[in-house]
């Protein structure tokens, strides 16, 4: 390894990773926002959309990013609607996280159990305070810790950026190695940055999950 | 005294099974009426058609002379003045044990904060569970969630309240911790409905006794005269499947 080669690298790094890092966020918040829709759709079975949802959800769910990113960044421009790369990586991985996000966050809205409503109606909440103070925040708690894997599943996908040309932390690597055959080094650099972009992720959403435990039901 | 609660000849159906054929039955208030019966007699959808979590095909339920309508945009407001306590306790466990007792004064009631705090923590401490205030539900015993669970009623300061076989889910030795609050409710003179498959606490319980099965009130009165004295052939039989000689 040459400390030189790595200090020269240094910056491209840098650059790399706060586009990956901005981009692979901004998808997981999109992914957030798509997965409590579409799960708030399925769960009130609200007609017609909740089968859109379905379908989104299985589309989405049972297709790679990969594929999902060139047609939105190759075929999408083929009618006339040509995207940012960028602002393409985001709504893609927003699309996938989204179909995942609605899968956890249903599944926690359906595990809150009928009696627990039914105790709620009893004291004489409303169906709105029922949904807002009891299974909402319940079916949350149920949910985190798919939420979490979910994230980290997200930020390690973005590694499929490169494909549509986004300079991330993958395009970096490739682009360096092919053009000054500097392998060692470059890849190393590669796994330190994945590893800042996740390792607090992995952590914080540990410590998230250990104190949200003692709040879902069961025990 | 004043009636409370007045069960008119109601009659509930599922499809192809009639669960309960106009029964009628009333309550004054302070009294403490106990049902029981055998499995699957419609004890526990009883007390769900009173509050209205099921509804009835005939007849009709009047709570202070007035009808519940299980329809109506206030069902909410009725249910408030009914407290219920279930088998299955259903604490909110994304909530500690304060906030579960808060949640409905402040949500239903828009009761003020420090007043209702004031009430939970001096009803905790009475059911012996001061030290559970920032626990979860999850850290409680079966006992302990079900003590919680009638406080949880009580806050909301019914005008009555139904007990269905709340400690049936529970261990033996945690039976009586819990009844021993329900008779306690029951001598401050408490409005209560109880279904119970506990036939000594019944008798130390209740005021008035009815005995359910085939559909109808078979037998109801007087707890002594309807253990000591029971006046069917049904009722007696019932009653011997409870004792051992
Ligand atoms: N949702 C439902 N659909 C169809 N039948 C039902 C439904 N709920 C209850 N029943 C039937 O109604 C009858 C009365 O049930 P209920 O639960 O009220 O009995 P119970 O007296 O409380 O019994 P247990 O002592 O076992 O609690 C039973 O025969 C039951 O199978
Ligand atoms: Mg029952």
């Amino acid at each position: 390894m040459n400390p030189e080669v790595i200090r020269e690298y240094l910056p491209l790094y840098k650059e790399a990773f706060i586009l990956t890092l901005r981009t692979g966020w901004i998808g997981i918040l999109l992914a957030f926002a798509i997965g409590i829709l579409v799960a708030f759709a399925i769960h009130f079975r609200v007609p017609v959309l909740s089968k859109i949802a379905s379908v989104y959800v299985e589309l989405f769910r049972n297709t790679p990013l990969l594929v999902q990113l060139f047609f939105i960044y190759f075929a999408l421009p083929k009618i006339g609607l040509s995207i940012p790369a960028e602002t393409c990586g985001a709504v893609g991985l927003g699309l996938l996280g989204g179909s995942y996000m609605a899968e956890g966050i249903r599944s926690g809205l359906d595990a809150v159990p009928v009696s627990q409503e039914e105790s709620a109606l009893a004291l004489g909440l409303t169906k709105r305070q029922l949904f807002t103070y009891v299974v909402f925040p319940e079916a949350m708690s149920i949910s985190i810790p798919a939420i979490v894997a979910n994230v980290i599943f997200l930020l390690k996908e973005t590694s499929v950026f490169s494909a549509i040309s986004l300079m991330d932390l993958m395009f970096t690597a490739k682009d360096l190695i092919g053009l000054y055959y500097d392998t060692t080094e470059a890849l190393v650099l590669l796994v330190v940055f994945y590893i800042i972009m996740l390792l607090p992720v992995s952590i914080l959403g540990s410590i998230i999950e250990k104190r949200v435990r003692l709040r879902t039901l069961g025990g | 005294m004043e009636t409370i609660l007045e069960i008119k000849n109601i009659s509930k159906r599922y499809d192809d099974i009639t669960v309960f054929e106009k029964i009628s039955l009333t309550v004054k208030r302070g009294e403490v009426v106990v049902i029981v019966g055998p499995s699957g007699c419609g004890k526990s959808t009883l007390l769900r058609c009173i509050n209205s979590l099921e509804d009835i095909q005939e007849g009709e339920i009047l709570l202070d002379g007035v009808v519940i309508n299980p329809t109506s945009k206030d069902l909410s407001q009725v249910r408030e003045k009914i407290g219920m306590v279930f088998q299955s306790y259903d604490l909110f466990p994304h909530l500690t044990i304060l906030q579960n007792l808060m949640l409905a004064p402040l949500k239903v009631k828009k009761a003020d904060k420090k007043e209702t705090k004031k009430e939970a923590l001096e009803l905790l401490d009475r059911v012996g569970l001061l030290s559970k205030k920032d626990s979860y539900p999850r850290q409680l015993s079966g006992g302990q969630k079900q003590r919680v669970a009638i406080v949880r009623a009580l806050m909301m300061h019914p005008e009555i309240l139904l007990f269905d076989e709340i400690t049936a889910a529970l261990d033996p030795e945690m039976v009586k911790e819990v009844l021993d609050v329900v008779l306690s409710l029951a001598r401050e003179g408490r409005t209560m409905v109880i279904v119970t498959h506990e036939m000594q606490f019944a008798r130390a319980a209740a005021d008035r006794m009815v005995f359910i099965d085939g559909a109808t009130i078979v037998e109801e009165g007087d707890a002594k005269e309807f253990f000591d004295d029971p006046k069917t052939d049904r009722l007696r039989k019932f009653l011997r499947s409870f004792s051992y000689d």
